[in-house]
């Protein structure tokens, strides 16, 4: 990405904790206390114009959480977020947030649970230009569905027919075509392969390539796969247990990953040419997020950890203009 | 005792149908294979293909109205297909295991681990109560669940996915099994996980001659644990062969435009290094199963000849593609 970029999506320091304690009345008798799941914890993020910028981590992460935190769907516990310089978490009036809003969409994981069953396609394509008013009568709003049919992919007559009629890569074609109805320029995709078969994995993200270079967008991709990410990311983010652990661009995640966590993730990762390379499983498992680990909340899985790791948490530090790290052993010089 | 080189599952054009009002649909359409002990033979196709039916066929837990048209299956030699359902019963498990993609609905939440543990192994094995715990405390630890003393006692929900997983597969495990039908094993699981599992599912093959057969839509997974693949598509084996063939130089173009789709990690990574191969189109429904090859429409390099009649599996390389392309020779 050219640094020149202007800034689109500013994620200051956000968090978000959800209240999983037992019922009221349980708590009176039993005694026992409220509890906090802190689901994504002091993360911070820039993204600009025209850039896909991954999050990734394995489930539980807080991937998803983030990406509802950006659209709105979930408030922040703490922190900000900026779109376009407007502070979309309060500070700003509704109106400009709302204005703000529209100009991001979101598209989820399943096909199958995103679409309204009842509706027919064109209903469902139509309806945020209705909801926003970006068309002056049913002959423009008619035009623009077709248009945007044609545009993912698919064929206007597609329009009559209902979400049950098409297969699960066609229904994502919809659910991209329902997104970019309202002129979005911001994309924020949770998953949108995970639920499709590999060779029509293949057709959505070489649609969604396409359609960012003709249209400008930009997009923030949610994902757990590490090699699907590396096929469209610009920036790619790492998280474990809420936190975000390091960032880099894509070729030099790839090439040189920093954390240890994000070591372990490219080792993980099923090696297709079979170069023979000992792949090195992971050690244990991701603790559980209502009692996270002191300190660097890997530091239990951690090759590298000592003392300081148990103990301080890690702050992200800079690595040249374009990378960050949130790891002790590497700001020390130890890996 | 089987005469050496013997496989110790043979599959010969089976053929499961599902009688529907509409006719009668054709999920698996004369498919042939065999495992000898020892070897892990990967299944790999999109959804639809056909290949948990198949795994399902082989054990006999095809749900009705699904039932098995033609073809035979053999384990160790003996035709287990048309096997009354009581006999059946005490062959699975006994010889053959089954893992399947959802740990937690493969175990009952009402029994500890141990219990199901122990249950199964005495329904399989003669063995007393404090013997089957014991072997149960093995297997616990084989499929490296730590402290398994502790472990035993504690009931599905007080595992994660994973150690779940291992416990699936300890159950599999239970009266050493000839076979294992392995549908998806690391599919729900995160990848720092699944590598655990499938290094735990080869040194089952390799230390105790296990045969695996490993369904999967993974083909990472295939080529880390498979020694051989065969490659479905349509209820169809496209291709067969030894795992590293069909990877690096696949003949069938089926086979071919699957690899090109999967997204890899390559040196110089970044969206910049362009498009993915994609197959055009998606895969036929049942009911709408092109006539002669079922790849024809999607295929690059269709001819005359793949309209009209449907191939057999070819021999090229060290491969079997059921393509015309590799017809004359």
């Amino acid at each position: 990405m050219p640094e020149a970029a202007a800034l689109v999506l500013r994620l200051t320091e956000i968090g978000r904790d959800f209240d999983v304690s037992r019922p009221w009345l349980n708590r009176v008798i039993e005694g026992a206390p409220r509890q906090l799941l802190r689901a994504v914890d002091d993360v911070s993020l820039e993204v600009r114009r025209g850039e896909t910028l991954a999050l990734v981590g394995e489930s539980g992460c807080g991937k998803s959480t983030v990406a509802r935190l950006i659209v709105g769907l979930y408030a922040p516990s703490r922190g900000r977020v900026e779109f376009d310089g407007v502070e979309l978490s309060g500070g700003a009036g509704a109106h400009e947030v709302a204005r703000m809003r529209r100009r991001m969409q979101m598209i989820f994981q399943d096909p199958y649970a995103s679409l309204n069953p009842r509706w027919r396609v064109r209903d469902i394509v139509a309806e945020p230009i209705r909801v926003l008013g970006l068309a002056r009568d049913q002959q423009e709003i008619a035009a623009r569905v077709a248009e945007l049919l044609r545009q993912v992919g698919l064929a206007p007559e597609d329009g009559d027919k209902y979400p049950h009629e098409f297969s699960g890569g066609q229904r994502q074609r919809i659910s991209i075509a329902r997104a970019l109805s309202g002129n979005p320029e911001f994309l924020v995709c949770d998953e949108p392969t995970s639920a499709l078969d590999v060779s029509v994995q293949a057709q959505i993200l070489n649609l969604m390539t396409e359609l960012q270079q003709r249209l400008g967008l930009t997009y923030l991709f949610i994902s757990h796969n590490l090699a699907v990410v590396s096929h469209i990311a610009d920036r790619i983010g790492v998280m474990y247990l809420g936190r975000l652990v390091e960032v880099a661009l894509a070729e030099d995640l790839f090439a040189r990953p920093r954390h240890p966590y994000t070591r372990m993730l490219l080792d993980a990762v099923p090696d297709l040419e079979m170069s023979g390379k000992a792949r090195t499983p992971v050690a244990g498992e991701v603790p559980n997020p209502l009692d996270p680990p002191a300190g660097c909340a890997f530091h239990p899985r951690c090759p590298h950890a000592n003392e300081r790791c148990t103990r301080e948490r890690p702050q992200a530090i800079a690595l040249g203009a374009t990378a960050t790290v949130a790891c002790h052993a590497v700001e020390e010089g130890r890996i | 005792m089987l005469p050496a080189g013997a496989p110790l599952l043979e599959v010969r054009g089976l053929r499961v149908e599902f009688p529907t009002r509409r006719g009668t649909l054709v999920a698996v359409d004369g498919i042939s294979f065999a495992i000898a002990p020892g070897e892990v033979l990967g299944v790999v196709g999109e959804s639809g293909a056909g290949k948990s039916l198949t795994g399902m066929a082989v054990i006999g837990l095809l749900e009705p109205p699904g039932r098995i048209a033609a073809g035979e299956v053999r384990l160790e030699g003996e035709r287990i297909d048309n096997l009354p359902y009581e006999r059946l019963r005490r062959i699975r498990g006994r010889r053959i295991g089954a893992i399947f993609q959802d740990p937690l609905t493969s175990l009952n939440p009402l029994y500890t681990v141990g219990e199901q543990l122990i249950e199964t192994i005495r329904t399989h094995l003669e063995m007393g109560a404090a013997e089957a715990r014991e072997r149960a405390l093995g297997l616990l630890r084989d499929v490296g669940i730590p402290a398994p003393e502790s472990r035993i006692d504690h009931y599905p929900h007080q595992f994660s996915g994973g150690m779940r997983q291992r416990v699936v597969i300890a159950l599999a495990l239970c009266a050493q099994p000839k076979l294992v039908i392995a549908d998806e094993p690391t599919t729900a699981l995160d990848v720092s996980i699944q590598a655990q599992i499938i290094q735990l599912l080869k040194r089952l093959a390799r230390e105790h001659g296990t045969a695996v057969m490993l369904i999967t839509h993974d083909m990472g997974v295939i080529a880390e644990t498979a020694d051989r693949v065969a490659v479905m598509y349509a209820g169809r084996i496209a291709e067969i062969g030894p795992v590293r063939e069909v990877i690096h130089a696949p003949r069938h173009p089926y086979t071919v435009g699957l690899m090109g789709s999967i997204p890899k990690i390559s040196a110089g990574a970044g969206k910049r290094h362009g498009r993915l191969t994609q197959i055009e189109g998606s895969m036929p429904r049942l009911t709408a199963i092109p006539a002669g090859c079922a790849f024809h429409p999607r295929c690059p390099k269709r001819f005359a000849r793949c309209l009209a009649a449907r191939p057999e599996p070819i021999p090229t390389g060290a491969n079997l593609a059921a393509c015309w392309l590799y017809a004359d020779a």
